[in-house]
């Protein structure tokens, strides 16, 4: 599931940091080395996808997101992305507290479950949905902790992280109008930018 | 991974100026053999080093003659279009001194007497090696590799390198390697090496001067490394407990692997110097480059400047991936640029050196970039 990088490279600050949680082929790594001549390196599991990211020049660790940061230091990075993979981790909120330890700042986008499409097919049709953003069927999806943009602020009141931005967007990365006005119903992906006092 | 270099030809360099070594002693002169696959570009910058493991030797890739059934050990991953892409780089590789295959080692005679060195000839470690390889690296006129590359001891090598001459080195790959050996690495070694002095015919390392080799001593630590250069599912896939074979000698054997370790064990006697091994592997023991965890690991790696790919095989247990990922998080906290893969594979530790296409396609990628960084062109 790709989506577009939207507005993060706005927040990335020139020759900053930046460790991209599953970076995928590093579309957004080569981009931020062009445009902001960041210091980067993505985590990745696909060894595919790793050997597509060296072809391009990024450096790529192949790790294991639900295995945690332990190995990387305290502020380490200025900041921290993970594009549509929060959905699929096994515990988003420790890896969050983690994200947020070894990064200043974290930018988290995932799909939001609350978003009008996905509650016409589960709460008129009464299926889970399946869409282009959620293609899997329940039985066989790596989307194992689906939330929306109320339930992750929750979450960030919880953990005490402060969000510095939230923007929407939907899949092509464009923002609508509606999706600003009312994001847990029309925003089609969510995008916060977030950090925590240390 | 089809194409071949064809017929490649060793040749020896003399160096006349003594190299002290690191645990004492002095060699007056030596001789490294060398083979070198490619073309060194104009201004010098495409050469990649290749260093060999614990029983390599300088024939990394291609034939020497002909008539030559098998390639050198390292033959799918160096050549035209293959990872070490010798159409865009210049390769050197070498025996490392204390070797047996035409480098100054045991066999050599010593200027001081005249007679062969054998057990006398002084420890070589791997910053030994690494001074012998600059030495070289001067010769041939590369003040800077675009690469070091090695698996195992090998890797060990590439990783000396990148904290002796970090302005010597482009990029360093280590494949399979550990950043210093464990104890029970260690045991293994010292099992190998109680095999050769109890060999009656090694006679405390003087077995020229009674013209016999402990060619047994050999043999059985070569059985000893093998086993665990390979793992369980490996040898069960090639053996399984099937019986050994009708057409080759079987006598005493019950299974197909007692035939199999006995073969390689003699076949390796005859072709590797037991004073080399034994040298070899204390060389082997010694690597630690935190000088005993003195200076961690990653304080040791903060100095190097070159980009690093790291590669490890899930089956390897002599040097598992989490060795692997002591070097890799060791250089993510000395915030160095770094790369690494956890390759799946059924082989064990011998991974490394068979051709297999997520290893050899991460491998491919890694030293395109550093060919298309340093400018090396694609020369035919």
């Amino acid at each position: 599931m790709s989506v577009d990088t939207g507005r993060i490279p706005e927040w990335i600050p020139q020759g900053a940091r930046v460790l991209d949680l599953g970076c995928g082929e590093g579309h957004l790594l080569a981009e931020l080395q062009t445009t902001r001549a960041i210091q980067g390196l993505g985590l990745e599991l696909d060894p595919e996808k790793i050997a597509t990211c060296l072809r391009r020049g990024l450096n790529v660790v192949q790790q294991d997101l639900n295995q945690g940061l332990s190995n990387f230091k305290a502020n380490q990075f200025d900041t921290i992305i993970m594009t549509q993979t929060l959905q699929a981790i096994r515990r988003p909120d420790t890896l969050l507290d983690d994200m947020l330890r070894v990064g200043r700042e974290a930018i988290v986008t995932f799909p939001n479950f609350a978003h009008v499409k996905n509650r016409i097919q589960l709460g008129i049709f009464g299926h889970m949905p399946v869409n282009p953003q959620l293609p899997n069927p329940w039985y066989d999806t790596p989307n194992i902790h689906l939330s929306t943009f109320d339930d992750f602020e929750a979450l960030c009141d919880q953990l005490k992280i402060q969000i510095l931005n939230r923007d929407t967007s939907n899949l092509s990365g464009q923002r609508s109008w509606l999706g600003t006005v009312w994001p847990n119903l029309f925003g089609e992906v969510a995008v916060y930018r977030l950090t925590k006092e240390h | 991974m089809t194409d071949s270099l064809g017929v490649v030809t060793p040749f020896s360099v003399a160096f006349e100026k003594p190299l002290t070594l690191e645990r004492g002693g002095t060699l007056p002169r030596y001789e490294l053999m060398v083979e070198t696959y490619g073309t060194l570009n104009a201004d010098k910058s495409n050469a990649v080093l290749v260093c060999h493991a614990l029983s390599g030797d300088h024939h990394a890739a291609g034939f020497h003659t002909d008539q030559d059934d098998k390639p050198g050990w390292w033959d799918h991953y160096i050549g035209p279009n293959k990872p070490i892409d010798t159409n865009r780089f210049f390769v050197v590789s070498l025996n490392n001194l204390g070797g047996c295959s035409g480098s100054t080692g045991p066999l050599t005679d010593n200027p001081e007497t005249g007679a062969p060195y054998g057990p006398d000839f002084p420890e070589v470690t791997v910053s030994d090696w690494v001074e012998s390889q600059a030495r070289l690296a001067d010769h041939l006129g590369i003040d800077r590799f675009a690469a070091i590359v090695g698996g195992s001891l090998g890797g060990m090598q590439a990783m000396q390198w990148a904290i002796t001459y970090p302005e010597r080195i482009g990029a360093c790959v280590m494949i399979a390697a550990a950043p210093r050996l464990t104890a029970q690495n260690i045991a293994f070694n010292e099992v190998a090496r109680q095999a050769i002095m109890r060999d009656p015919n090694f006679f405390d390392g003087h077995y020229a001067a009674h013209d016999v080799i402990p060619a047994s001593g050999v043999g059985l630590a070569r059985m000893v490394g093998h086993i665990t250069y390979l793992s369980d599912i490996a040898m069960g896939e090639k053996f399984g407990r099937q019986t050994p074979r009708s057409d080759r000698d079987a006598e005493g054997a019950n299974f197909a692997v007692e035939q199999y370790l006995r073969y390689q064990g003699q076949q390796f006697s005859h072709r590797f110097d037991a004073n080399s091994y034994i040298l070899m592997t204390r060389a082997l023991d010694y690597f630690d480059p935190t000088d005993n965890e003195r200076i961690p690991l990653a304080e040791v790696l903060r100095q190097t400047q070159c980009r690093f790919l790291v590669l490890s095989f899930t089956t390897d247990w002599r040097f598992s991936p989490a060795r692997s990922e002591e070097i890799v998080n060791a250089l993510i906290h000395a915030e160095r640029p770094v790369s690494y893969t956890r390759l799946e594979s059924t082989h064990g530790h011998d991974a490394f050196l068979i051709a297999d296409p997520t290893y050899e396609s991460i491998f491919k990628a890694f030293m395109d970039r550093v060919s298309d960084d340093v400018g090396a062109t694609d020369e035919r």
